[in-house]
């Protein structure tokens, strides 16, 4: 049995969801696309079930790649849970209106029930299971309550008689629903309102924005610092170099399989960073510099995500993102790109255009350098000093900027217009926020570690076999010529198409300048995508625009390059 | 009183409420806005607007809704 949960998007759906599932949850694509969905199990009397949490969607006409999946989805369901924001009663019911005239059973979680009360709105829950012939439900799922009585009355959902209707109909008959049901009593602005409203206003509004940037961008850091500093490099330092001292000598301390192992060891001790083994930097650098930047980072978007601020951001940076042949919603995959660049450009299909994701997608791959780039620039340029590292964050903004106004000079076509709606200010469902954290680090130790262990060990081989020296001699001009880079910094470069933060890694034995390391962090962070993001570039673009999204790539990195060498 | 001032929503200042009365769009723009609980008849109430002809910022019902300044325009609103 398939059980579908259905209703518009910020219903709080999801914590319904992992509500009835527990931890176990599975993400996946529909086949064929890139629409993403949640599914999972639960136990329903004996019966194993599973639950499958539908993309949000208004209407049952699908007016966007998301909605007609759900509407596919609903084919292949055998009972749907409309899950209903009970403060927006009318609108949310045009969705259930729509699946009550269908044949599938239905039940009504009527979520946020707890709002209800301090928001005026008083519903009759009697009256409204009578007018719509199911189980009604009253749920919060952010404490859990009433999820209980839900599962117990999954059995009862049914399919009442109900004729099919044309829009203008439907609404009248919600008009109807809502008069007998519904009622409400004014009340004073809380200060969360206030707050609210006072964020999509142009002058608190960038004020806040300000700020809370900003405190993001803080607490990442610490929080990261602070799990490197605690945990994992006396972890690295007290428990794992003893036992790679002793494998070393073991292997004789030279040779093939002990260079390709622990790599390069200088007067007795380990440097993690530098020694290039897969047991050396090939579990340092993913586990002891990028993870506590994956963890931090995740924590901190997700706990934006779910207050529900970036709709608010969306809004406010929609004049600037209009220059760039965007809309303010593009900020969200742009964000998104601040941590891995691969569900960054997933992402860009929020946006309606085939324009608007090209110059998404471009300047996300161009400008926007992902947390486990990110991560080794704050270890290897950050102890040079900060002002190098702002010099690159500034580098890669302006060219964010100027690029964007070049696209949008230079694309054809035209983008359209914002029109999203503004969830109000929520405390974060922790559950959920730490299960979405947990999903995503765990996607990163799936997917890079094997990918980074690959690129050190392929970087081993090719340098023993000597194929280094004949690329490096080979793009030495350009390197040396334009970036002002030795010709061994070459190899990084070529590198990171397989993991930036390796090839960053890789710069770190050079003996670099902090500007040299500047000229070769924004190089990284802008040339080409790495393998991950290349492919899902492919994918989503189409073969020609990517190779444009790569000429454009690989000329803006030369250029600024060039630039920088000679400023600096 | 048949002569009450209609506007766009656009035009609308900041704190001001009014009845949406006409909606001077296609069929797609229609259907997506009344998705969003926007057809004639509701209250709407303007919260804000972003400078430069920005998005712009509305309450209906319970719920907020950001609207780009071109689509604003085609939303009659009757001032209250």
């Amino acid at each position: 049995m398939k059980i579908l949960l259905m209703g518009n998007p910020n219903v709080g759906k999801s914590v319904i969801f992992s509500r009835l599932t527990g931890a176990h949850v599975i993400a996946s694509n529909y086949p064929g696309t890139t629409v993403g969905y949640t599914h999972g199990f639960m136990k329903l009397a004996e019966e194993t079930v599973e639950v499958i949490d539908v993309p949000g969607t208004y209407t049952l006409e699908p007016t966007s790649e998301a909605e007609e999946i759900a509407l596919r989805m609903l084919d292949s369901g055998d009972l749907v849970i409309n899950v209903v924001d009970a403060t927006n009663l009318e609108r949310n019911l045009y969705l259930s209106l729509q699946l009550l005239e269908r044949d599938t059973p239905v039940i009504i979680a009527l979520n946020m029930w707890d709002d209800t009360k301090h928001r005026g709105v008083h519903v009759d829950l009697a009256k409204l299971r009578q007018l719509l012939g199911v189980p009604v439900i009253p749920t919060v799922a952010v404490t859990g309550e009433g999820i209980k009585e839900l599962v117990d009355n999954i059995p009862r959902a049914s399919s009442p008689d109900t004729p099919a209707r044309s829009h203008d109909e439907r609404w009248t008959a919600i008009g109807g629903i809502i008069d007998q049901v519904q009622h409400i009593t004014h009340r004073h602005h809380t200060w969360v309102e206030r707050l609210a409203d006072a964020s999509v206003k142009p002058l608190t509004g960038g004020v806040i924005a300000l700020a809370a940037l900003a405190s993001a961008f803080l607490v990442v850091r610490f929080i990261g610092e602070s799990l490197i500093g605690y945990v994992l490099d006396p972890l690295f330092n007290t428990l794992w170099a003893p036992v790679v001292l002793k494998l070393s000598e073991l292997l004789g301390g030279s040779g093939l399989l002990h260079d390709i192992l622990i790599g390069r060891i200088v007067g007795g001790e380990v440097n993690f960073v530098e020694s290039f083994g897969l047991l050396t930097s090939g579990l340092y650098v993913p586990f002891g510099m990028v993870l506590p930047y994956i963890i931090s980072f995740y924590f901190v978007l997700g706990l934006l995500e779910d207050i529900g601020y970036l709709p608010r951001l969306g809004v406010l940076m929609d004049t600037i993102m209009h220059r760039l042949g965007l809309h303010g919603y593009a900020i969200i995959p742009t964000l998104l790109g601040l941590g891995c660049n691969v569900p960054a450009v997933l992402a860009t299909r929020v946006l309606e255009s085939k324009r608007e994701r090209f110059i998404a997608a471009t300047l996300i791959s161009i400008a926007v350098p992902c947390v486990a780039l990110q991560a080794m620039i704050f270890g290897l340029v950050g102890e040079r000093g900060g002002e190098y590292v702002a010099i690159i964050y500034g580098t890669l903004f302006i060219v964010w900027i100027i690029l964007g106004i070049i696209l949008n000079r230079t694309v054809k076509g035209f983008s359209p217009e914002i029109l999203i709606e503004i969830p109000p200010y929520r405390l974060p469902p922790w559950r959920t926020m730490l299960q979405k954290l947990w999903m995503r680090s765990r996607g990163f130790l799936r997917e890079a570690v094997p990918i980074i262990l690959g690129a050190i060990l392929v970087i081993n081989i090719l340098y023993i076999l000597g194929v280094f020296d004949v690329i490096a001699n080979f793009a030495a001009p350009v390197v040396t010529g334009l970036l002002g880079l030795p010709k061994e910094a070459v190899t990084a470069l070529v590198i990171g198409f397989l993991r930036k933060d390796v090839a960053l890694g890789m710069l770190a034995p050079l003996a670099l300048t902090a500007e040299q390391l500047v000229v070769g962090s924004v190089v990284l962070a802008m040339s080409f995508p790495c393998i991950a993001t290349f492919v899902i570039l492919l994918r989503e673009l189409g073969t020609v625009n990517m190779l444009k999204a790569v000429g454009i790539m690989i000329s803006a990195a030369l250029i600024t390059g060039g630039i920088l060498n000679l400023i600096l | 009183m048949p002569d009450k001032k209609q506007i766009a929503l656009a035009q609308v200042r900041a704190g001001q409420t009014g009845t949406v009365v006409q909606i001077q769009g296609g069929h797609g723009l229609v259907s997506r806005l009344s998705a969003l609980g926007i057809r004639p008849g509701k209250k709407i109430t303007k919260i804000s607007s972003m400078l430069m002809r920005g998005p712009i910022t509305i309450q209906v019902d319970r719920a907020q809704v950001a609207i780009g300044f071109g689509m604003a325009k085609k939303i009659l609103v009757e001032l209250d």
